[in-house]
């Protein structure tokens, strides 16, 4: 039994637990009846013969008999209890009851009620789900229970989360895209590149030249400096930085910063490396649920969104 | 009783428990049966009508557990207005002591469901099995085909009572027009059948077979009552003075010519005729004093009242009187004046204040109500030219049947402000959920949690606030953060 270190306690519990039922048993049967003192005339006496406060008596009036009925009905149930379900020790009771199993009763009976709804929405194409207002409404609570917490409620991020309405997408946005990445995760590592960069001048003049690609403000001789030594980067963000889907590699020249577009930061980017991760959610959440976040995902960025329907919770 | 050596024995064995001795009460007539039958019909017609009406559109009064909303006539309580039940049932409490000092256990004796489903229930038991006597030789008789077909026909009549109770009762909680309909089609749920059967089974079982007894053993109320009462509480009473010594009318008449030329007593009032505790629902004889057993119906007073009339004597041997009165012979005026004594102005004062405070919250209730859930994952993050932005989700409920159409504001910290949430638009008793962002100009905020503060207002089609008192406005604080 794992639920005991040792056999032991298996019959410790049982033992109290009947001794106790016994007891209360014995205790009913023995206080049913009492002895009184019978009176000059022969007649029991009406009160218990225990006197407080100098004159107050206790009459022995009986109480009706369905009253003790109902104590013997409590022991008998909880007999059969017993018999039927665990809670004598390591007895697992007649019935074969226990927590996980009606946990997993309960979901398979779900199971049952979504799972046609579910079905339906699966075999359908993402983007045909995304325009149904009944899946636009299903995605967002999903969106809310599973994403949130690191996409922010709205889906627009924060620093190190990526923003899911804008139309900048590390790994691909495509529905299929956006399906794969919420099955199986995804990982961005970018390492650090000061070795390969050179100088801390050398790092702060790619730095000018990342801001430059997408028009943001910055100095043109170290933008001048820093255009060689981005070469560098090429094999990850391209000559023209603008970023590789397969590899992860953010687009540099889209005004979209994932962990933010100061000089400063640009710099302890190249400098330090980043490494990010988005878990896998296919076996947690099941193909059918990746499939309805996937399409509201790609309808937040995506014309197919429908308009908001109206949701009457608690 | 004697022992085998022909001395009495000093103790016996007696059992603490005992069947419960059957009472058939006499049915009677008079002033406070009246009264009770008034109290019955009035509580009645409310409890069996009032799931019946309906009122703009819906039940009238429906508790609907699933959807979490009751509603109660033109309001609709939600969840978060549950300090009114607890202040409602705080009222009835007070209302409760208040009567009890002032008139002892009235609600027991007249309006207590206890007592009108008994009433009920006796009523038809003599309409089946007959009056007192018939009712005491039908339970002394063997078990022949009358008495099968009799108290068959009883437990019948009782049992269609007590399913309509039931069925009545789960209508409050289940719109009782489909309940009906289902009931009809016999296509019930497994719940509403069971509550229907267990309420049904409670009516049944607590009025046809339970009685005085819930009274006496299981009801907590009548065990504090006495610390209500006092010795200007009024009681029902027997007068003593001059009820005793009993005697029957003409043995009492023939000492009364004697006088006092035999020696003995005047006769008493009482002629021992029994009709009042024939008469008393929990089996007591009142002319034994204030006992717990008496649920202080009166029905003791109004059959002594008749045979009084009969004999042409004044009314009132038993009589509802207070303890004072009774010993200090007050006159009714000296009793009521003694019913402005400290402990009935105080029940009374505190009662005035609840009820007031209650109805001042109640009427000034906002139906309108906010929750401010901030993103916990999401910090603040820096968007366009260096400004913060916070998201927050709005649980925003209107608990009124009337869809409302909202404009949300944020202050607290300068430049703080809404973006991009247009005008809310929610539909009568719903909820609600809206991701809000809040940004603020760069350095507006101090680095780490700054308080700001929601203001959620009502607004006409044209999308304006109006200044009328008709704008519904909450408010509700939060944090924003600002990174370090």
């Amino acid at each position: 039994m794992a639920d005991f270190f040792s056999e032991f306690w298996h019959y410790y519990v049982a033992g109290i637990t009947i001794a106790s039922i016994a007891g209360c048993a014995i205790l009913l049967w023995s206080q049913s009846t009492y002895k009184v003192r019978l009176g000059a005339d022969g007649k029991a006496e009406e009160t218990t013969g225990h006197v407080w406060d100098e004159d107050l008596t206790e009459l022995n009036t009986p109480m009706p008999r369905w009253w003790i009925g109902l104590f013997w009905i409590s022991i008998l149930v909880a007999i059969v209890y017993l018999v039927l379900y665990p809670g004598l020790g390591a007895w697992k009771g007649t019935q074969g009851w226990d927590q996980v199993g009606e946990y997993q009763a309960e979901l398979a009976q779900a199971r049952l009620d979504h799972g046609p709804l579910f079905a339906r929405y699966a075999a359908a194409d993402l983007e045909v789900v995304a325009a149904d207002p009944q899946a636009h409404a299903i995605g967002e609570r999903l969106f809310l229970t599973y994403c949130s917490q690191c996409h922010g409620s709205d889906a627009r991020g924060s620093k190190g989360f990526p923003n899911l309405r804008d139309a900048d997408w590390l790994h691909g946005g495509e529905p299929d895209a956006i399906k794969t990445t919420i099955m199986n995760g995804r990982t961005g590592m970018m390492p650090p590149m000061a070795a390969a960069v050179g100088t801390d001048k050398d790092v702060e003049n790619v730095a000018h030249y990342v801001r430059s690609l997408s028009g943001l403000a910055a100095d043109p001789v170290k933008v001048a400096f820093g255009k060689p030594k981005f070469a560098a980067c090429v094999a990850c963000h391209g000559a023209d930085g603008k970023g590789n889907h397969m590899l992860g590699a953010p687009n540099l020249a889209d005004r979209t910063w994932l962990y933010g577009g100061s000089v400063a930061t640009i710099m302890e980017t190249v400098r330090k490396g980043r490494t990010n991760t988005m878990p896998a959610f296919g076996a947690f959440l099941g193909e059918e649920k990746a499939h309805l976040l996937a399409a509201y995902v790609w309808g937040l960025s995506n014309e197919a969104r429908p308009e908001p329907v109206e949701t009457a919770a608690r | 009783m004697t022992g085998p050596d022909g001395v009495a024995p000093r103790a016996a064995v007696v059992r603490m428990y005992a069947a419960r001795e059957d009472i058939f009460p006499r049915e009677v007539k008079g002033r406070y049966n009246t009264l009770r039958w008034a109290a019955v019909w009035l509580t009645q017609l409310l409890f069996y009508g009032l799931p019946w009406l309906n009122l703009n559109g819906r039940q009238a009064v429906l508790f609907d557990l699933a959807g979490r909303k009751f509603y109660l006539f033109g309001v609709v309580f939600w969840p978060q207005d549950f300090i009114y039940l607890a202040a409602l049932l705080i009222v009835c409490a007070c209302g409760l002591f208040l009567v009890t000092a002032v008139a002892g256990r009235v609600w027991c004796g007249f309006s207590c469901p206890q007592t009108v489903y008994t009433g009920i229930f006796l009523w038809l038991e003599r309409r089946i099995e007959g009056a007192r006597s018939a009712q005491l030789r039908l339970a002394r008789q063997p078990w022949t085909l009358e008495k099968i077909g009799k108290k068959t026909a009883k437990h019948l009549a009782w049992g269609v009572v007590a399913l309509w109770t039931g069925f009545t009762f789960v209508g409050y909680f289940a719109p009782i027009r489909s309940l009906g309909v289902e009931t009809a089609a016999v296509a019930l749920g497994p719940w509403e059948t069971f509550w229907i059967l267990f309420y049904a089974f409670a009516t049944y079982g607590n009025a046809g077979w339970m009685r005085e007894q819930v009274c006496k053993y299981m009801c907590p109320y009548a065990r504090f009552q006495s610390a209500m009462f006092d010795r200007d509480t009024l009681i029902v009473t027997y007068d003593l003075e001059r009820g005793e010594p009993r005697c029957g009318k003409r043995k009492g008449e023939a000492r009364a010519k004697a006088g006092g030329a035999v020696g003995a007593s005047a006769a008493g009032a009482c002629i021992d005729c029994s009709m009042c505790v024939q008469v008393c629902p929990t089996g007591i004889d009142i002319r034994n004093g204030l006992q717990y057993e008496c649920i202080g119906c009166a029905a003791c007073v109004d059959a002594c009242n008749g045979v009084m009339d009969k004999l042409g004597r004044p009314r009132g041997l038993i009589r509802y009187a207070t303890e004072n009165g009774l010993v200090q012979k007050l006159g009714v005026d000296q009793i009521t004046r003694r019913m402005l004594r400290p402990r009935v102005l105080v029940y009374s004062v505190v009662l005035c204040i609840l009820t007031g405070a209650m109805a001042t919250s109640l009427a000034l209730r906002n139906p309108l109500k906010l929750d401010v859930i901030r993103d916990r994952g999401a910090m603040g993050r820096e968007v366009d030219d260096g400004q913060i932005e916070n998201v927050y989700r709005l649980q925003l409920m209107n608990t009124s049947e009337e869809p409302v159409r909202l404009q949300v504001g944020a202050s607290g910290i300068p430049s703080a402000r809404v973006v991009e949430t247009g005008i809310i638009e929610i539909d009568g008793t719903t909820t609600r959920a809206v991701p809000v962002r809040v940004r603020i100009d760069p350095g507006a905020g101090k680095p780490g949690a700054n308080r700001i503060e929601f203001t959620v207002r009502s607004v006409d089609d044209f999308g304006l606030t109006s200044t009328s008192i008709s704008t519904l406005t909450v408010t509700e604080g939060a944090a924003f953060i600002v990174p370090k």
